[in-house]
């Protein structure tokens, strides 16, 4: 493999303490140097980012890729390819497939298509519980030698404390976290966010009780097992005091926030971009099934509380939550539709616009929850990724942060459609990504490059 | 009870130059004050034809209506039926059992399909929140009617509510209904909710606390804007009854209780039954009404149900002439009306 310079970008690496103009150099797919004057070598291709932003590539820990046994609504070939315009060089896959990935073979399956499709890297979950049923545990330690890199009963939550409990316990084993949807089902019986919107809707609400008790619950466990616990997409004020509290404590807790409850709120529901007066009477562009989402958009007070646990690295990570569904899916009433936002393409852009231009949080804590952040969420298993130090994987985005453009999910390279975000206007965009030193994205031709220039 | 005699002509006279912007009837939150005296004082002459021998007026011909109920329904679906009949346009029934509904044809597919047929009017009952508001967005050249859409809205029924209240009671501005029941899952209530307040009226709602729709109600005192902030709310019927004007009853749903919203339906009954007793905290001659299907000996004593202060078989009939309004004002040109 051809070595490659990115010449004259700003790096902006949150690993190391790097926001300077530098070269960025990378070897048989590795970094093997940052610097502000570095040679070409021989027969390197070079890439200039003068006026670009370069970034280590992004990891989402936290990607729905449908494949296998859904693959109408994405495979992990579009997956892949979303991932890579997203900027988002590794993708670890949420195992609630058809059948859920609970064994060695099918996390060695997915672990080999991603290699094949060659794009972002493809990190496979397994689950916590034999086919996602909740009772048994799977067996963890064999799906920890086939490669996963934490464990996710994920779509649905561990409502057995029991289990839960010996998740944390027995994963002690491993060092993998247990990834924990978190949702009380006896309260979280509803579609959209308890409140204004949803009464006003006629729908049924989910308090946001439904996630706190939860977070409280596996955060007890927690610290009973010694586990490591990571709480997926959360979503409200409280659960952000508990996880605060649990890190006061030096518990071994982690969590992640999606783009979606980091910038909107549930007055999207009301089919106005979440502009205007929410006592306005409604349009018929209300009950916008794209806003369907689980957990649900919640309130300004919520969003508001977790941009602040963001700033505060409360929150250690910015995870997408990609949830392709197909436009059938989401075509019915708001009761009926699909839960989901497709959201690799338009997560950095989202985040950039909402909480760095809009929203004053510093430009270096965006990268770091969407690179370093996810990447210690891992452990050993994500040493290497989100960062650009020497030795680390060559794995890196460039950004050009002065472009707008309109979302148009027609020219989504994932199969999900389903953003509520059409039509509007977007700051900051995913010009070019590189994997293991090979360029897989370029703006320039919308598709993957396989090693041209940009 | 007495029933204040109004005058059609004036009203015409006062509402016939408000502009009518409504192409779907989805809700009251759309309306401004003047365009539901519009519906009520067309109503009013409506209702008058339903006294006649010949009930028929041919202003719809050439119209069709079709009615789509997805939920079983006795009154509402008749009454748009009445109403389109009476009107001269043609009505067509669809039930979504023993329709390709039952073969897992989508709802979008199925609206697409019977405005293929040009109707003119979409009359939609669902059991879903916003199905009307899919409708909207998918109906290029029907209107659509809201006939009840999950626990969100039933602007007709307000409507009709609005109209027998001021039939009896004259003006509604300043008159005080008491809405008692469980009015988190009505979806009467919260369309009656918009059309009171925006009438004017003072509106005191009575239910248990986990039958009360609090956050729609939440912050109304404080919040500017709040489009509720005259509503009152009180959990003791017999202080909410004092000196009201109106009461409103709504069905308990057996849900409710298998639910555990409620412990029992006998204490249900003990302090929150429509009797006699109560009545007499309301003003004298106070008006009994309730949407219907009623479960008499729950929500409505039997004795109050068919007393002398209930209108409710009334509303029955003036949702004929409410929906014949509806209908009128959704198919004819603005030129074309009274």
């Amino acid at each position: 493999m051809r070595p490659l310079l990115v010449r004259g970008g700003r790096v902006v690496d949150p690993s190391q303490g790097v926001d300077a103009t530098a070269h960025v150099l990378i070897r048989e797919g590795r970094v093997e140097a940052v610097g502000p004057s570095l040679a070409p070598p021989d027969e390197a291709l070079v890439l200039d980012a003068t006026g670009l932003v370069v970034c280590p590539g992004f990891v989402d820990l936290h990607t729905h890729l449908r494949e296998p046994g859904e693959e109408e609504k994405e495979t992990i070939a579009t997956g892949a390819l979303a991932a890579v315009k997203g900027g988002f060089t590794t993708v670890c896959a949420m195992p609630n497939t058809q059948p859920p990935i609970d064994t060695p073979a099918l996390v060695e399956a997915v672990r080999r298509r991603g290699e094949a499709v060659g794009l972002a890297r493809v990190l496979p979950l397994g689950c916590i519980s034999k086919g996602r049923q909740g009772r048994e545990l799977a067996e963890l330690a064999d799906l920890a030698q086939a490669g996963v890199v934490g464990f996710s009963d994920d779509g649905a939550p561990v409502a057995n404390a029991f289990l839960m409990r010996t998740a944390l316990h027995y994963s002690t084993l491993i060092g993998l976290p247990i990834i924990n949807h978190l949702e009380e089902p006896a309260l979280a019986r509803g579609v959209a966010h308890e409140g204004w919107v949803a009464s006003r809707l006629g729908l049924p609400g989910v308090p946001p009780q439904a996630e706190e008790s939860m977070a409280s619950r596996d955060i007890a466990l927690c610290a009973l097992t010694g586990g490591r616990l990571h709480l997926a997409h959360i979503s409200t004020a409280g659960t952000v005091e508990v996880v605060r509290r649990a890190k006061e404590r030096g518990l071994p807790v982690t969590a992640e926030a999606t783009p979606h409850h980091l910038c909107l709120t549930d007055a999207w529901l009301l089919g106005e971009h979440g502009e205007g007066s929410p006592f306005a009477p409604l349009s018929a562009r209300a009950y916008d099934t794209a806003c369907k989402v689980n957990p649900p958009l919640r309130s300004a007070e919520h969003r508001d509380a977790l941009q602040q646990a963001l700033r505060e690295g409360v929150i250690d990570a910015i995870a997408t939550d990609h949830a392709p569904h197909t436009a059938v899916d989401k075509m019915g009433t708001f009761a009926e539709a699909a839960f989901g936002i497709s959201g690799l393409e338009t997560a950095f852009a989202l985040c950039y616009t909402a909480l760095v231009v809009q929203g004053g949080l510093p430009f270096r804590r965006l990268v770091e929850a969407l690179t370093i952040g996810p990447a210690r969420v891992l452990g050993e298993r994500g040493k290497g990724l989100g960062s650009l130090r020497p030795g680390a994987w060559g794995d890196l985005v460039l950004l050009n942060l002065a472009e707008r453009w309109t979302v148009d999910p027609d020219r989504f390279a994932s199969k999900g459609k389903n953003t509520p975000l059409a039509g509007v206007t977007l700051q900051g965009r995913v010009v070019g990504t590189v994997v293991g030193g090979r360029v897989v994205y370029d703006a320039r031709t919308a598709a993957p490059a396989g090693g041209g220039s940009l | 009870m007495q029933k204040v005699e109004t005058t059609p002509a004036r009203r015409k006279a006062g509402s016939a130059s408000v502009p009518w912007p409504h192409r779907h009837i989805l809700d009251l939150d759309t309306f401004a004050p003047q365009e539901i005296s519009l519906v009520l004082d067309l109503a009013t002459s409506m209702k008058e034809v339903l006294g006649r021998e010949v009930k028929k007026l041919p202003s719809l011909r050439g119209k069709t209506v079709i009615t789509c109920f997805y939920e079983p329904s006795t009154r509402t679906r008749i009454s748009f039926e009445t109403a389109g009949k009476l009107l001269s346009a043609d009505v067509i029934n669809m039930q979504a059992t023993g329709s390709s509904v039952e073969k897992g044809e989508s709802l979008v597919d199925t609206l697409l399909t019977l405005q293929a047929t040009a109707c003119d009017v979409l009359v939609l009952r669902h059991p879903h929140a916003g199905a009307p508001y899919l409708a909207a967005r998918w109906l290029g050249r029907t209107s659509v009617i809201n006939a009840g859409d999950g626990t969100h809205a039933h602007p007709t029924q307000a409507l009709l509510d609005l109209f027998t209240l001021r039939e009896h009671l004259g003006t509604l501005e300043g008159r005080t209904i008491v809405i008692v029941g469980d009015i988190a899952h009505s979806r009467v209530a919260r369309s009656n909710l918009w059309g009171m307040t925006k009438m004017g009226m003072r509106v005191v709602l009575c239910a248990p606390p986990t039958l009360l729709p609090w956050d729609l109600l939440k912050g109304r005192r404080e919040t500017p804007g709040h489009p509720f902030a005259s509503v009152e709310v009180e959990t003791d019927l017999d202080k909410a009854l004092e000196g009201a004007d109106a009461v409103m009853a709504l069905r308990l749903q057996k849900e409710r209780m298998e639910a555990g919203l409620i412990p029992s339906l006998r204490e249900y009954i003990a302090l929150y039954q429509v009797n006699e007793r109560r009545l007499l905290r309301a003003r004298p001659g106070a008006l009994v009404l309730h949407p219907g299907p009623m479960n008499e000996g729950v929500e409505i004593s039997p004795a109050v149900a068919h007393g002398s202060q209930s209108v409710i078989q009334e509303q029955v009939t003036n949702g004929v002439a409410v929906r014949m309004a509806l209908l009128y004002l959704l198919c004819m040109p603005a030129g074309g009306r009274p």
